[in-house]
């Protein structure tokens, strides 16, 4: 098992009145992947969201490599190398494979963008991941696939020398071939030595590509276990009932890592 | 269960994934050129097609309508309202629409006129209180641009505070720089109630369309009128040719500058291995060009006028300048970063901001950019009529300039369109309003008609944007 990249202790959130996250703790390891899952509510995103800068944390402590990080906003997240892909892709439809990539962080001067550079960057990235987009990385986006865009936007992440990538459902709205490839891209990100979060509801996917998984049960971290040491039912009862045998809310130590 | 997915990894997994090609032939670009325009995305085709078309039909309907004095007096006319046009395409491209642009043009025109027929005495020509208003409101525009740290905007209100307040000279060059910056200011004022008080930018420019055209009529008067046709400057912009050889040396360096550019660029990427079109494409491309300028070029030197007293011969000024416009607005959207953020934001704003682009400083910027031409836009027409009235920019001016960009192929949906587009769009209206005028039709007619290749144009651009959305499924 390797060193924690991203280590989260005691995270507690409000909105208002609204206890969201109880005492979080959540461990991201560089090279793997870490399922997070959790029913509707439970605080999934709530919690990326918080590792992103886009919500502040009301307590708690965030270590990035060893160091306490403060994180107020997403630029501060991503200066420390942690890239969030969400559900709903921010991309634009209307500019190219590359366009999109590099989209805020274009190279090149202001009054002359770079883009030979920026193509063969992209390029290279793609094909690090083992990525084929179809035909040109000069392909307009409203013309690639769900699942290719779930790609680009998930390159664009790669792209940035990121330490975590955190994905919100990337294949919620994929059919198989997609989800397939998508999944691909996932564990090839892990294998480059990415600390890979997934968000997924979807336990076939969970079970075939996480290393680890950690379960939020209303707000509460319940149970964050390799997935080995876990069976398809036991999880889903942690996710339901926040608890199962020996794991979970009854045996609350097994929650601290 | 778990098994399932991996099951089907094999075939799906190739399937999903072609090859990633730099090179393709010129078949497989023409067929793909087909496969785009099949997936609704038309871009300038159908108006230039139905350029080509109109000038057949005017051309056997009419015999003065190919002639050179008339080809000529075509581009000037609808100059103004193409240059209009340019800017507009910019605020279409992030979705918004600038009514305004048109009496904000007006605006332009009466100030500049007003301060060639006042000897640049603009406190005199306003009257006190109008003429504070008009200072204050600068003043106030370039604290707004500062504000959204828009530089540009600000030095040009700062340039038109000092040509009022020091009461500059008449100098045909400082009442068109003036006609500028006053466009420029507009464009701040624009700019910040839509991006920073948020109000939806059809209510803004909409207001404010009424506003300027009071502005107008308070700064000309009632059935009043300014001639400027007796600048020499000012009057030849529009109604000027350059001498013969000039224009043979704008054809070299128009045609000449998009060679090097074009095929430059092309062998560059080529050699270094990065996705490029086919050489005979791109050689095609620039052969055409060459041999259209020319031949253009050659024809406009001849003489061209009806009597014999007199020789009107060489390219009217109105083509560099357009010419100029057109290259600037296509390198700003295509190379700066600036236009790549444009093009970002109107395709999906949400992702831009969260690309950590400034969102609502570009939706300012665009109003800027818009009123500015639109300013331009007015020094030509103003030239063309030799005189500003309270009509100016009003009636159809505007409209005729958002006809043009959408007609050219430039979506009102945001995201999709080029300054090309609002040239090609700009020839068409002039072409019908021309070409109508020539047949001896009433001004009904040629509205009508004007109203109805809008409609066509906006339909095209609805039903191509929807195919698109079906496609991308």
């Amino acid at each position: 098992m390797s060193e924690p990249i991203l280590e989260i202790t005691g995270l507690n959130k409000s909105f208002g009145p609204v206890h969201v996250l109880h005492d979080v703790d959540f461990t991201v390891r560089a090279g793997e992947v870490t399922a997070l899952v959790g029913d509707n509510g439970a605080g999934k995103s709530t919690l990326v969201k918080c590792i992103a800068g886009i919500h502040p944390i009301d307590g708690g402590e965030v270590r990035f490599n060893g160091q306490v990080a403060h994180i107020h906003g997403p630029r501060d997240a991503a200066e420390l190398g942690i890239e969030v892909v969400y559900q709903d892709l921010a991309l634009a439809d209307n500019l190219d494979i590359v366009q999109n990539m590099f989209l805020g962080r274009e190279r090149g001067g202001a009054w002359l963008l770079d883009e030979a550079d920026m193509e063969r960057a992209a390029r290279e990235t793609l094909a690090s991941l083992s990525v084929r987009t179809v035909k040109s990385v000069r392909t307009p986006v409203s013309a690639l696939s769900g699942g290719q865009r779930q790609t680009v936007a998930i390159a664009k992440a790669v792209l940035w020398d990121s330490k975590v990538v955190l994905l919100d459902e990337p294949t919620a709205a994929l059919g198989v071939a997609q989800t397939r490839q998508v999944l691909d891209l996932v564990r090839r990100l892990a294998e480059q030595g990415l600390g890979v979060v997934l968000i997924s509801h979807n336990m076939a996917d969970v079970f075939e590509v996480a290393d680890r998984i950690a379960t939020l049960y209303l707000g509460r971290m319940v149970a964050e276990v390799p997935t080995r040491d876990v069976t398809h039912a036991q999880v889903v009862e942690l996710i339901t009932a926040g608890r199962s045998g020996e794991l979970g809310l009854a045996r609350p130590e097994t929650a601290t890592v | 269960m778990t098994d399932t997915p991996v099951a089907a990894k094999k075939e799906s997994a190739i399937s999903d994934f072609g090859i990633d090609t730099t090179k393709q032939s010129t078949a497989e670009a023409v067929r793909d050129y087909a496969a785009r325009l099949r997936g609704g995305d038309l871009g300038s085709l159908p108006a230039v097609l139905g350029l080509v078309a109109l000038v057949l039909v005017f051309a056997l309907l009419s015999d003065y309508f190919l002639t050179l004095d008339n080809v000529a007096n075509l581009l000037a006319q609808g100059a103004g309202k193409m240059i209009i046009a340019m800017g507009l395409v910019f605020v279409l491209l992030l979705g918004e629409i600038d009514l305004s642009a048109g009496t904000a043009s007006g605006v332009c025109a009466a100030v500049m006129a007003m301060h060639y027929v006042r000897s640049g005495n603009l406190l005199g020509g306003m009257g006190n209180t109008v003429f504070y208003v008009f200072v204050g409101g600068l003043i106030v525009a370039i604290a707004l641009a500062v504000l959204m740290r828009i530089w540009a905007g600000a030095g040009f209100a700062a340039v038109a505070v000092v040509i009022a307040a020091i009461g500059a000279p008449p100098n045909p060059w400082i009442e068109m720089l003036l006609a500028l910056s006053v466009g420029a200011a507009i464009g701040v004022i624009t700019g910040f109630l839509v991006s920073k008080i948020g109000m939806p930018s059809f209510v803004v420019t909409l207001a404010l369309f009424i506003t300027w055209q009071g502005v107008i009529l308070q700064f000309i008067g009632e059935g009043g009128v300014f001639g400027i046709g007796t600048q020499p400057t000012l009057f030849a912009v529009a109604n000027g040719n350059l001498p013969v050889w000039g224009s043979w040396l704008l054809f070299v360096v128009a045609a000449g500058g998009y060679a090097a550019v074009v095929l430059g660029e092309h062998f560059v990427r080529s050699n270094r291995g990065l996705v490029t079109p086919p050489t005979p494409v791109v050689a095609a491309k620039v052969g055409a060009v060459a041999v259209i300028g020319a031949l253009s070029t050659w024809a406009l030197c001849l003489n061209r006028s009806p009597n014999d007293a007199v020789v009107i011969e060489g390219v009217p000024y109105v083509v560099p300048i357009i010419l100029a416009l057109l290259v600037i607005g296509t390198y700003v959207l295509n190379r700066t970063r600036y236009g790549r953020h444009i093009y970002a934001v109107g395709g999906n704003a949400e992702a831009a901001r969260r690309a950590g682009i400034n969102v609502s400083k570009i939706r300012a910027s665009v109003f800027v950019v818009a009123s500015s031409a639109a300013a331009i836009g007015a020094i030509v027409y103003s030239s063309k009529v030799g005189s500003v009235d309270p009509q100016a920019g009003g009636l159809n001016t505007l409209l005729f300039a958002v006809g043009a960009a959408v007609i050219g192929g430039t979506s009102l949906f945001g995201g999709r369109g080029k300054v090309f587009h609002a040239v090609v769009g700009g020839l068409v209206l002039a072409t019908v309003e021309n070409g109508l005028g020539l047949l001896e039709q009433p001004a009904a007619v040629v509205n009508i008609v004007t109203g109805l290749v809008l409609l066509l144009a906006a339909t095209v651009d609805a039903l191509s944007r929807r195919r698109a959305a079906v496609a991308s499924r």
